[in-house]
């Protein structure tokens, strides 16, 4: 069955709370979830408080800020800080979302930060993203063709048909949609998830890439593909404000459209 | 500590190639069940307060009959579509699961046939 309460070991308890920066007029306070493999405790939140007057705007702009100054030992990733690279996708106050592009002032009252739901946590914030990847090398996300490209210059497209990219090209792979999905949450050793589908989407909707029907052949599935039942967090909670279930209903139109 | 690759686990078993038939005769019984719906209503409304033989009557005719029989169809159609759907989302227990799932399609079978049966037998005044 699902499992719907915590496994004993996973059971958060609460954890140290740091002291108050001296003379700071305008306080936030972080409750960061924190986790590590080198001990046997369990899972516990350690609150940290942050001077806004002396720290970026961006809720990334705190936690380096806590790694810092504060507790070098919390452990998350980021890279770009501008929304680009998906490393920094977390739980803020109840959102999958990038930490680099959420501000401090847009959160009212504390900051709850968690790692992302249902995955494996490697440590604190980093979940352990191998079968996301691997779900994402399954589709084949590159193009295939049995025409040689020409020999003297790059695969043509017409603009209608590069416009029909856009909104699928901008997703940068962060995990925030599939972490989002209950469905994925209970499945996902056989669904894809949103994120992977709406990748699987870009490529069957390339005017370009010639196996469209392998594609889909791939994809109908009751899991890899029907396990998606339109409850939309994952277009709710896209940092980069796309719809993956869009994607996954044109996929699904198409599996329609094939059949006469 | 298990030596697969995760792409080994991802890939499994394969694509069942299936799943499209069972999506749209989800959708195409959900939309007919909306208008069988009002027309039963209808008919319950329109009845009330009417006496045995009343009922017994109008059940009777070819259209209502018509009517029942297709909202009994839909209905344990989609009910067995749609609970199967819920057994496959939270049972991960394969022994369970298969039993779940007979069960549901006994249960759709048996009790859509016997509703269907008392709709047959007042047409044709058994």
């Amino acid at each position: 069955m699902v499992e719907l309460t915590l496994p004993k070991n996973s059971t958060v308890g609460t954890g140290k709370t740091f002291s108050k920066p001296q003379g700071a007029t305008k306080l936030k306070t972080f409750n960061v979830y924190r986790w590590s493999p080198d001990d046997t405790e369990n899972p516990r939140i350690d609150t940290y408080y942050v001077d806004q007057d002396d720290c970026g705007p961006m809720i990334l702009d705190g936690l380096i800020k806590i790694k810092n100054e504060i507790d070098p030992t919390l452990t998350f990733r980021r890279s770009c800080r501008e929304g680009i690279c998906g490393s920094c996708a977390m739980n803020i106050n109840g959102t999958n979302t990038l930490a680099c592009t959420s501000g401090i002032d847009e959160m009212d009252g504390d900051i709850n930060i968690y790692p992302l739901p249902h995955q494996p946590v490697v440590k604190d914030l980093v979940p352990d993203l191998t079968n996301f990847y691997a779900q994402y090398a399954s589709i084949k996300p590159w193009m295939q063709t049995q025409t040689p490209p020409p020999p003297d210059r790059e695969r043509l497209q017409s603009k209608e048909d590069r416009e029909k990219l856009d909104g699928l090209y901008e997703c940068i792979l962060c995990a925030c949609c599939s972490t989002s999905c209950p469905s994925y949450w209970w499945n996902s050793d056989r669904f894809l998830g949103p994120a992977v589908l709406l990748q699987a989407y870009r490529w069957l909707a390339d005017s370009r890439d010639e196996n469209t029907g392998e594609r889909l052949d791939a994809l109908e599935d009751p899991f890899r593909l029907y396990r998606c039942h339109t409850i939309m967090n994952c277009a709710n909670t896209c940092p980069k404000g796309l719809n993956p279930a869009k994607a996954i209903a044109e996929i699904k139109k198409m599996m329609i459209e094939r059949r006469g | 500590m298990s030596m697969r690759t995760p792409l080994k686990n991802v890939r499994h078993l394969g694509s069942a190639k299936e799943g499209t038939t069972h999506w749209w005769h989800q959708k195409v019984t959900a939309i007919a069940l909306i208008p069988l719906f009002v027309i039963a209503l209808a008919y319950v409304v329109s009845l009330v307060g009417a006496d045995y033989d009343r009922v017994r009557y109008i059940l009777s005719l070819p259209f209502t009959s018509l009517i029942l029989l297709l909202l009994i169809g839909a209905t344990f159609y989609h009910m067995k579509l749609g609970l199967q759907v819920v057994v496959e989302d939270y049972v991960h227990t394969e022994s369970t699961k298969v039993v779940l799932l007979m069960l549901n399609s006994f249960f759709c079978a048996i009790v859509g046939l016997a509703a269907a049966l008392a709709v047959l037998k007042l047409a044709f005044g058994g």
